[in-house]
């Protein structure tokens, strides 16, 4: 099973490294990882994509809130929840493909947003598999695929905050 | 009182209350050493090499309960004091280590004995931390400690740059009397919810067992212990690190479990029908395969770290927090409730527990020419009447100590459980004899693990430190060699000590007194002697021992606990 993990981090230095480390020393694996300050600015936010078996995500997030920097932490997949992930990606986009790119971008509500003679640079958010889909729907030849990681919050009055 | 930071350090110390702090120094740590140089008031204690500063304020923790101090440099200093800080977070142990660093205007320009500390020690300590102003020193002295003693222990490395210990800079002290995290609030007491449904799965248990570990002597919870033992009648077992938190001597006592435990204790664990797990943390080498644990068992689990709980078994009732608070909480409800533990039933297990212990399974050659360990450890036991310190090394003389020795007093068995640190047991005598000066110390070693730290008798020597050392000197790496018998088909690959001092001759050119013992008749005159004639001298036994024992009961991995190798099997289809 795929886990959203959301976690409020001391805004320490080496306190990302306890949580990268934590995942190797113990072979979880990260599928994506996003870090940036929050409105306060003693506190840093993470969100961390994960895999695995019901136990082995008790066991990181119990690991997890062992930390001593990590203040708190949700599993965003256990109630509702939004998820987005930025993408850029650069296509080399001659001829008819300037159009079909072109179109594909407006279907999946993205912007262009760098144009030369030869390449698109496409603008394009949402959740993890609609970045995937358009991905995969693209023909042309991908230069560069930069993609933010996800970032997510839960619906409604919930919220995770010190 | 205007303080520079390496005054501040040694002042905060002594604030803090402690009483000997075991280091080395060195460039980066020279300004501390300055202020240690101008004051009385905290003893530093200097090793002869950083391992041995970690392992010895290790073992006076262990033995008092207090927080173990050291002080080293910074690049090898705090690289070699990294085997002491892995040894005391794997079995938890409360220990604050200050570690030196080159100034801050040179961190990360590979300066001089450079290492990057926090990043070396991040996976092998509780928590650490880098002081990059003197501003910050005394309250994250304060932090460390707190956190290092406080939940479930352990290390904590705090990585202190030369400048910010420069006498140059003074700024206003005042000692920091208390801490507040707010990431770090560890709970004390368990859900009473929880306790009230454990205690009546306790009581409704048929065949019980209580499977207690080194939870209970670092929260000391003994006699919280014994109150629950003695009023439900079970029986009960130890891991290693548990052993003298339930009086070994007691009848419902069956001795040590895992893989090198008693037959009773391991059989009662595979047939028990209720387990109750208090400060023990399902270690592989207690559970053997975890797919053969405790089959039939419904298992209440009490510990601090809930990220022990069902980390390697699933656990069907846990309660998170204090042992002894737990415990305590407990004893109460028993105490209301009317009902008592099912009498015929336990009695019944009882009687099945008894067929188990006839089987004798600690039993050995009492007639043999050569100096059996067992009989060694039987004696020694003997000579101090069950109430030395005994520190261990690791290997075969460490699980013979376990299984001879019958600690019923906490805190007097010190040894490395988690990490199996060769080496551990000298200087960590050294620390519980500073601890306890008058107190009888013995280190359990072998010819193999005391070459590891043998360069602290030169300390032992400085400090006048009376610990009596006990080698069991089978001229082999003892544990290596029974495992490659066992499992390699007896290819003796590279586990032979050759080449070895004359420990006697050793023992004496530090300065001590060194014996050697070739007959089994000696071996307890050899000890008296040691206790008596010389109390106040380090005695260096060296009992030459049979190389061929092994140490049995043995649960072989990938196996369960009733599929133990016993003495009496060996040679018959064991390998």
């Amino acid at each position: 099973m795929r886990h959203i993990i959301s976690i409020l981090l001391e805004n320490e230095a080496g306190a990302l490294s306890r949580v990268a480390g934590l995942f190797s020393a113990r072979g979880y694996n990260i599928e994506s990882l996003t870090v940036a300050p929050t409105e306060d600015g003693t506190l840093s936010r993470i969100t961390l994509v994960t895999r695995g078996p019901d136990e082995i995500i008790e066991q990181i997030t119990k690991q997890l809130n062992k930390l001593i920097d990590v203040v708190k932490l949700v599993d965003l997949t256990e109630g509702d929840h939004i998820e987005r992930e930025m993408m850029m990606i650069k296509t080399r986009v001659t001829g008819e493909g300037r159009d079909e790119v072109k179109r594909l971008t407006e279907i999946f509500r993205g912007r262009i947003i760098d144009v030369t003679d030869t390449t698109y640079t496409v603008e394009l958010t949402g959740s993890a598999s609609k970045l995937d889909a358009f991905i995969k729907a693209l023909n042309v030849p991908i230069l560069e695929t930069v993609r933010s990681g996800v970032a997510g919050i839960a619906r409604g009055e919930k919220s995770l905050h010190v | 009182m205007k303080l520079s930071g390496g005054e501040i350090l040694v002042q905060f110390l002594h604030d803090e209350g402690v009483e000997y702090l075991f280091g080395y120094p060195g460039g980066a740590v020279l300004h501390i050493y300055d202020a240690i140089y101008k004051q009385d008031k905290v003893k530093h204690i200097l090793v002869r090499h950083e391992q041995g500063a970690t392992h010895a304020a290790d073992g006076y923790a262990r033995a008092t309960g207090k927080p173990g101090v050291v002080l080293v440099t910074s690049g090898p200093g705090a690289t070699n004091a990294v085997t002491g800080i892995a040894t005391a977070y794997m079995d938890s142990i409360p220990m604050v280590v200050i570690t030196g660093q080159v100034a801050t205007q040179y961190i990360g320009s590979d300066a001089f004995q450079e290492v990057d500390a926090v990043g070396i020690t991040r996976p092998c300590v509780k928590h650490n931390f880098l002081v990059k102003r003197v501003e910050d020193l005394a309250i994250t002295l304060k932090k460390a400690f707190y956190v290092a003693t406080t939940g479930r222990p352990g290390p904590v490395v705090v990585d202190v740059p030369k400048d910010v210990t420069a006498p140059n800079v003074k700024i206003d002290y005042e000692y920091p009397g208390s801490v507040t995290m707010r990431s770090y609030n560890p709970v004390e007491k368990g859900h009473p919810k929880q306790i009230r449904q454990a205690a009546d799965i306790i009581l409704s248990a048929k065949q019980p067992m209580i499977y207690t570990g080194g939870g209970v002597l670092l929260s000391d919870a003994a006699e919280e212990l014994i109150e629950f033992t003695h009023c439900l009648g079970y029986p009960i077992t130890s891991t290693l690190m548990g052993l003298g938190a339930y009086p070994a001597t007691d009848p419902q006592f069956l001795g040590m479990l895992g893989m090198h435990g008693t037959y009773e204790a391991n059989m009662a664990m595979h047939e028990c029908d209720v387990l109750i797990a208090i400060g023990a943390r399902f270690d592989d080498r207690v559970t053997g395969d975890t797919e053969k644990f405790c089959p039939q068992a419904k298992i209440i689990h009490i510990d601090i770290d809930p990220s022990s709980i069902s980390k390697n078994v699933k656990v069907h009732v846990p309660i998170v927090g204090n042992v002894k608070t737990v415990l305590t909480d407990i004893n109460a409800v028993l105490k209301e409730k009317n009902s008592k533990p099912d009498k015929e039933a336990l009695d019944k297990w009882w009687q099945q527990i008894k067929v188990w212990q006839k089987e004798d399974c600690l039993q050995y050659d009492r007639k043999s020419k050569l100096i059996k360990p067992q009989f060694v450890l039987e004696k020694l036991y003997e000579v101090t009447k069950g109430d030395a310190y005994i520190t261990s090394d690791v290997g075969q003389h460490q699980m013979f100590a376990a299984q001879f020795y019958k600690f019923d007093k906490p805190r007097r068995w010190i040894n490395s459980g988690g990490l199996g640190t060769m080496g551990f047991g000298l200087p960590a005598a050294m620390g519980v004899q500073l601890a306890f000066p008058g107190a009888p110390v013995a280190c359990i070693t072998g010819e193999a693990s005391i070459q590891m730290c043998i360069q602290e008798l030169s300390t032992c020597m400085q400090y006048m430190l009376p610990i009596k050392v006990v080698n069991l000197n089978n001229r082999y790496m003892g544990m290596v060699r029974q495992w490659q018998e066992l499992m390699y088909e007896s290819r003796y690959s590279h586990s032979y000590m050759d080449a070895l001092p004359d420990f006697v001759k050793l023992a004496e050119a530090y300065g001590h007194v060194g014996v050697q013992i070739t007959d089994p008749k000696d071996v307890e005159p050899a000890l008296k002697e040691a206790f008596t004639k010389y109390k106040d001298r380090l005695v260096f036994l060296d009992f030459i021992t049979d190389q061929s024992e092994n140490v049995y009961p043995m649960i072989k991995t990938g196996q369960g606990h009733h599929e133990m190798y016993l003495a009496s099997q060996r040679g018959r289809g064991l390998a």
